[in-house]
Order: C-alpha cells, then sequence, then structure tokens
C-alpha cells in the first residue's frame, strides 16, 4: 500500500518514494505480469479459457498462497518460518490418528487446525523465548515435525475420511468457485486489512525496519513475532485440512516442498526478504501467477523441470526488473 | 515486459503448430517422475504402441519431484486439456484416488501400469509380472544352464520381506512339477544389505560343494553374489542368476559369472499400457474374466480387483544387456 502521504507520523509499507509508485508500483508490475501470463496462456491452448480449466488451476496454489499470507507477515519482521510443511505433515498425521480414533468432521477439523496452532507456538516459544534465531529453529523444526509424522505412519497411509469432509478440499461453494478458493480469498482479505489497517499491522513493519527502535517505542516485539508464527502455524493447519480433504488419504511425505513454493509468493509478492517492506495485494498477485504459470506451462504438457526453470527466471526477472529500472533512472539524473 | 510477451507468444505459437489439428485419440502416460531412465524407456515403449496402433497423440508427462501433490497437478492439466486416457504410475496408490476420479467423471478413461492406484481411481490396473511367473522365471533362468540339472541355492533379501517369500514359495512349489532334476538346497536371507549379502553367498559356497547355480531375486544380493563368484575364481563353475538391473548387472554377464538375469521390462510395460488405454476408449468394458489383447507382448486376464499381470520377467543376456543397460 501507497497511501503514505496522509497526516501524522507512519513508516511507510514500502520504502520507495510513493509519489510514482502508483504507476510504478511493484503490483502494477504483477498485475501486467499475470494478464500477459493470462493472455499468452490462452492463446497457447485452446483449453485454457475454460470456467472448469480455471477453477482446476486454482487448486495448484490455494493452500499454500494461504499459508503464503502468514508467511509474509512474518519476513516483513524480518524472520522466516521454513516448517510449514512438516506442520501440515504432522497435523494431517494427527487428523489421520483422530480418524482412527472415531473422530467426526468437525473434530477433523479442530485437530488439523489446533496442531498447527501448538506447532506455531513450539516455534514462536524457541525463536522469541530462548531467542534462537528462526531459521535455524525453524529448519529444526522442519525435521522434528515431520520426523514425528515418519515414526507415526512409516510408509503406511492413513485413508477412509468422511465424505463430509472431503468436501474442504474437492467441494465447491457455488458453480465452478470452490471451497478453497473462497477461503482463500476471505482469508486474504482479514490479512490485508490486519497488516495495511490496524496498529498490529504498523508495529509488523515496525519490528521489520529496526526491532530494537520498535522495542524503545514500546512495542512489545516478542509477543507480537510469537502470534506471527502461532499464526503461521494456523494457517499450516488450515492447509493441512485442505490438502487432506483433497487428497483424502495422509502420507507423512505429504505437503513436500510447500516451503519453498510458499517463500518464493511471498517474495516474487514484492516482500523484502530482509523484512520491513511488503504488501498482502502482492503475496495474492505472485500466487495467482504461479497458478497461471503452471497451470499454463501444465497444458502445454511442458515437462515440470522446464517449469521450475521458467518459474525461477520469472522470479529474477522480476526482481531484477525494477532495480535496473532504477538504475537506469538514477544515470540518467 | 514487451520482450518476455513476444518470448511467450512465440513459445506459444511454435506450440499450437506443432500440434496436428485432426481428431485422434490422445492418450497421456504419466509417470512418478520425470528424468528417470525407467520411465524413458516406458514412454520409448508407448511410443511404439502408439505408432503401431496409429492415430494416436501420446502425451508423455509427470512431475520433477515424485510427490503425490505434484502429480495431481499434472493430472489436473490432463482433464483440463480433455485427453481420451491416462496411464499413471502412482506416486501414492490412494492421494492420487479423488482426481482420478474426477477424471473419471469428466469422460476419461483412467488405468495405472507399475505403481497402482487403488480400484476406486482406475479402471485396469497392469502389474509388470505376478508371483507365480516370477517364481517360474528365477527357477528357469538357472535350469535353462543346467541341462544335467543340480544343486541351487537362493540368496534373498530379509527374511521378512513380503515380495520375496511369495515369489520363493512360487518357485518351490514349481519345481518338482517343471523342473523335476533342480534340487533346491538352501535359501539364505542378505537383508538386501551388501555386505550380509557377501558373506551370505560365500557361506553358500563354503557349505554347499556341489552347488551350481546361485538365485538371487533381489538386485542387492544378485551383485553381491555375482562378485564373490568373480572374486573366488568360481567362473563358469557358478551361474548367478535372479532378478537385476541391466546397467548395475551388466559386468556380470560380460564376465561370464551369470548367463542371464532377469526384470520387468519397462518398455513392453509402457508399449501395453497403451494398448489397454486404446481399448478402453475404443469401448472395451473393464470387468474381471475380461481379456485384452496388449500387441505382440500378447494379451491379459482381469482378476477380480481389475489386475493383470502382463508377462513374465524379461530376460538379459549377452545378446541385449548391452542395450538395456543404457536405460536403466
Amino acid at each position: 500500500m501507497t497511501d503514505t502521504t496522509t497526516t501524522g507520523r507512519q513508516l511507510p509499507d514500502r520504502l520507495d518514494n510513493p509519489v510514482k509508485s502508483a504507476v510504478l508500483s511493484w503490483e502494477s508490475l504483477l498485475v501486467l505480469v499475470a494478464l500477459a501470463i493470462f493472455i499468452a496462456n490462452s492463446f497457447a491452448s485452446p483449453y485454457f479459457l475454460n470456467e472448469w480449466s480455471l477453477s482446476d488451476m486454482t487448486f495448484n496454489f490455494t493452500e499454500k498462497a494461504l499459508i503464503a499470507l502468514a508467511m509474509a507477515l512474518v519476513i516483513i519482521t524480518g524472520e522466516i518460518d521454513l516448517s510449514v510443511a512438516s506442520i501440515i505433515a504432522l497435523a494431517s498425521t494427527m487428523m489421520g490418528l483422530a480418524l482412527q480414533a472415531g473422530a467426526d468432521t468437525p473434530m477433523l477439523v479442530a485437530v488439523g487446525v489446533g496442531v498447527g496452532i501448538l506447532c506455531g507456538a513450539f516455534n514462536g516459544f524457541l525463536i522469541t523465548g530462548l531467542k534462537l534465531p528462526s531459521i535455524v529453529v525453524t529448519i529444526g523444526t522442519m525435521s522434528l515435525f515431520r520426523g514425528i509424522a515418519y515414526i507415526v505412519l512409516g510408509d503406511q497411509s492413513f485413508k477412509g475420511y468422511p465424505v463430509d469432509f472431503s468436501w474442504f478440499g474437492q467441494g465447491y461453494v457455488f458453480w465452478v468457485i470452490s471451497f478453497e478458493l473462497v477461503l482463500f480469498l476471505v482469508c486474504a482479505l482479514i490479512f490485508y486489512v490486519v497488516l495495511h489497517h490496524t496498529n498490529f499491522g504498523r508495529r509488523v513493519f515496525a519490528i521489520g525496519n529496526n526491532a530494537t527502535a520498535a522495542r524503545f517505542s514500546g512495542v512489545r516485539v516478542d509477543r507480537i513475532k510469537f502470534v506471527l508464527f502461532c499464526l503461521t502455524g494456523l494457517m499450516s493447519g488450515i492447509a493441512a485440512v485442505l490438502l487432506t480433504a483433497r487428497l483424502g488419504s495422509t502420507r507423512p511425505s505429504i505437503a513436500q516442498g510447500f516451503e519453498l513454493e510458499a517463500v518464493t509468493m511471498v517474495v516474487l509478492g514484492g516482500v523484502s526478504i530482509l523484512g520491513g517492506s511488503g504488501t498482502i495485494i502482492g503475496v495474492v498477485l505472485a500466487a495467482l501467477i504461479m497458478g497461471l504459470v503452471t497451470f499454463g506451462l501444465g497444458l502445454l504438457n511442458v515437462p515440470g523441470i522446464v517449469m521450475s526453470i521458467f518459474i525461477g527466471s520469472l522470479l529474477i526477472v522480476v526482481i531484477a526488473l525494477p532495480i535496473l529500472f532504477r538504475m537506469w533512472r538514477q544515470r540518467k539524473a | 515486459m514487451k520482450l518476455f510477451k513476444l518470448m511467450a507468444a512465440t513459445a506459444a505459437a511454435a506450440i499450437l503448430l506443432a500440434v496436428p489439428a485432426y481428431a485422434q485419440t490422445r492418450i497421456a502416460l504419466v509417470v512418478k517422475s520425470l528424468g528417470n531412465g525407467f520411465f524413458d524407456a516406458a514412454a520409448k515403449g508407448a511410443e511404439e504402441a502408439a505408432k503401431e496402433i496409429g492415430d494416436i497423440e501420446l502425451i508423455y508427462t509427470g512431475p520433477t519431484a515424485a510427490t503425490a501433490e505434484a502429480q495431481i497437478e499434472v493430472v489436473n492439466s490432463l482433464i483440463a486439456q480433455q485427453v481420451d486416457a491416462i496411464a499413471i504410475s502412482a506416486n501414492d496408490p490412494d492421494a492420487l484416488v479423488p482426481v482420478l476420479q474426477r477424471a473419471q467423471q469428466r469422460g476419461i478413461k483412467v488405468i495405472s501400469w507399475d505403481s497402482g492406484v487403488a480400484p476406486e481411481g482406475r479402471s485396469i490396473h497392469l502389474n509388470p509380472s505376478d508371483i507365480g511367473l516370477i517364481g517360474e522365471t528365477i527357477i528357469k533362468l538357472a535350469a535353462d544352464y543346467l541341462p544335467e540339472g543340480g544343486d541351487v541355492a537362493i540368496l534373498s533379501a530379509a527374511s521378512t520381506a513380503t515380495n520375496q517369500n511369495a515369489w520363493i514359495e512360487a518357485a518351490k512349489a514349481v519345481i518338482p512339477e517343471k523342473f523335476p532334476n533342480i534340487n533346491l538346497v538352501a535359501t539364505v536371507y542378505g537383508d538386501d544389505d551388501s555386505v550380509k549379502s557377501t558373506e551370505e553367498a560365500r557361506g553358500l559356497i563354503a557349505a554347499y560343494p556341489d552347488l551350481k547355480a546361485i538365485i538371487a531375486p533381489t538386485t542387492v544380493g544378485v551383485v553381491a553374489a555375482a562378485q564373490v563368484v568373480t572374486d573366488q575364481n568360481l567362473i563358469g563353475k557358478i551361474n548367478v542368476t535372479g532378478l537385476a538391473l541391466p546397467s548395475e548387472f551388466k559386468q556380470f554377464i560380460d564376465n561370464g559369472a551369470s548367463q542371464a538375469v532377469a526384470l520387468w521390462n519397462p518398455i513392453d510395460l509402457g508399449y501395453s499400457a497403451v494398448y489397454l488405454a486404446k481399448a478402453l476408449v475404443d469401448g472395451q468394458e473393464a470387468a474381471p474374466g475380461a481379456t485384452f489383447s496388449i500387441g505382440k507382448v500378447g494379451e491379459v486376464t482381469l482378476d477380480d480387483t481389475n489386475s493383470a499381470a502382463m508377462a513374465a520377467p524379461f530376460q538379459f543376456d549377452k545378446s541385449n544387456i548391452e542395450e538395456f543397460s543404457k536405460i536403466y
């Protein structure tokens, strides 16, 4: 958000000069990229412009994007959470155990979300209570959480989730609009309001810009960080419910590699990996772009490895472009 | 951005031109992950079948990472492309079921091959082989080079290994009837560990001086046994055979420690998968007891779970090990 010219003392959400930013903002760039890919896709494949195709496409990113929303806040404070995919694995495993113990659908959801929050709180405690660096802690819990899932399941799987439970991952609210997509949009709206229109959001930016200064200004830095790690845990728990429902089964290898895709969405969305700046709109657009790219290339049966190269290049190009542009302007000026 | 758009549009145009416009059967061969020699070989076989049948567009695809989630994305894009059939080697027998059911609801025929999907998610599953055929083959591999008969021993994986135990049982069952002059003297277990397998092979050779062949129905054991036979200069006296990966085992065929080994043939597997998929698209019903033709490989009959076994394991010897060692 760029409306930083209003009254009062405000920390800018982005560190760029806000004047020309409406046109030259990261978000406009992302919109252009998304449009370009959308148009390219429609020309490239006759199957792309179909309501069911587009609906199927959203399943490629909704779960990861839900995590990316919370991850964005964590990264804005200058921290990172690499354990999110493993939280999904553990939450899904616990849901499987609950299922075997005879849990019904509301109970399964509660277990998934609850385990997510507990895992996040554990991360948060290690990081804010014991003052350990988040990258170290979450690399550790990344192995720990998934390790527990492997101990419980080995090479087995849980299946037989109730039919009404599978609705969370396979159901449609109306027409081709899936429950996953609706949930993502609602969450995106909530995160947008929280980050850009509440004191809590201001404090998140303050911490990312200068945690020490924020602390001296009376911001309870550790408490906010703790809450944010619980929040990533919560979103991972929700993602675990959706993914488990979509797969209809749990295996310890579930959601492998989701953490890097979530971080990619956040960075592509224009959140500074060093903390202090970023927007939710950017993250949402980045999630959409990733979905469009992978689905579009998938429709052309482009091999997965080429797809990774494409996404990697996209990330570098989109991040390098504004920097190159700024350098070029400075040279001219 | 202009450059990017231009590139995307060019790529798009190129791909559009590459796709033939006339109506044909589109069969997708979905593998666990790309960049795997086994699956590339399967795709080769699938291409061959597609050419033989004619008027088939084969889509060879799969994720980069061998995960169920990535494979679901691939299947989603195939559903959107409205392919006629999907033949999949699945990364997970259960997690793929919902998306494959959706594919079936939208009129796409689904079969699994190699790594199966639970029956709800597919019409047919094609196994590379079955227990009886494997059991018979491992004895036949030894008997073919023992016209006079003689003592043979089995070096297996772990004593708890379900597959190996089933094959050994089948092998024992077939000996009295089909190979009466073969005398199985011992079954030992190398736990699929090179060191343990080597020790067990040495033990066999010491304990049975008249041993003519060691049968190892495990890719680890067979290499260990062949190495022992080579090291102890017993080439020509003891023939090592069993189930082996051609690439790992080629040197022992070359040096004579082994006359022949066997394993599933991925080329035939891909080939047969395309035949089955095409038959379903053409309206043949998948039901227990139904018989399907799979071209040059023969025919298969579906069992109670609509699974079929393709053929006995494919034999590798001096004549073809060179070719297959490059594949897998």
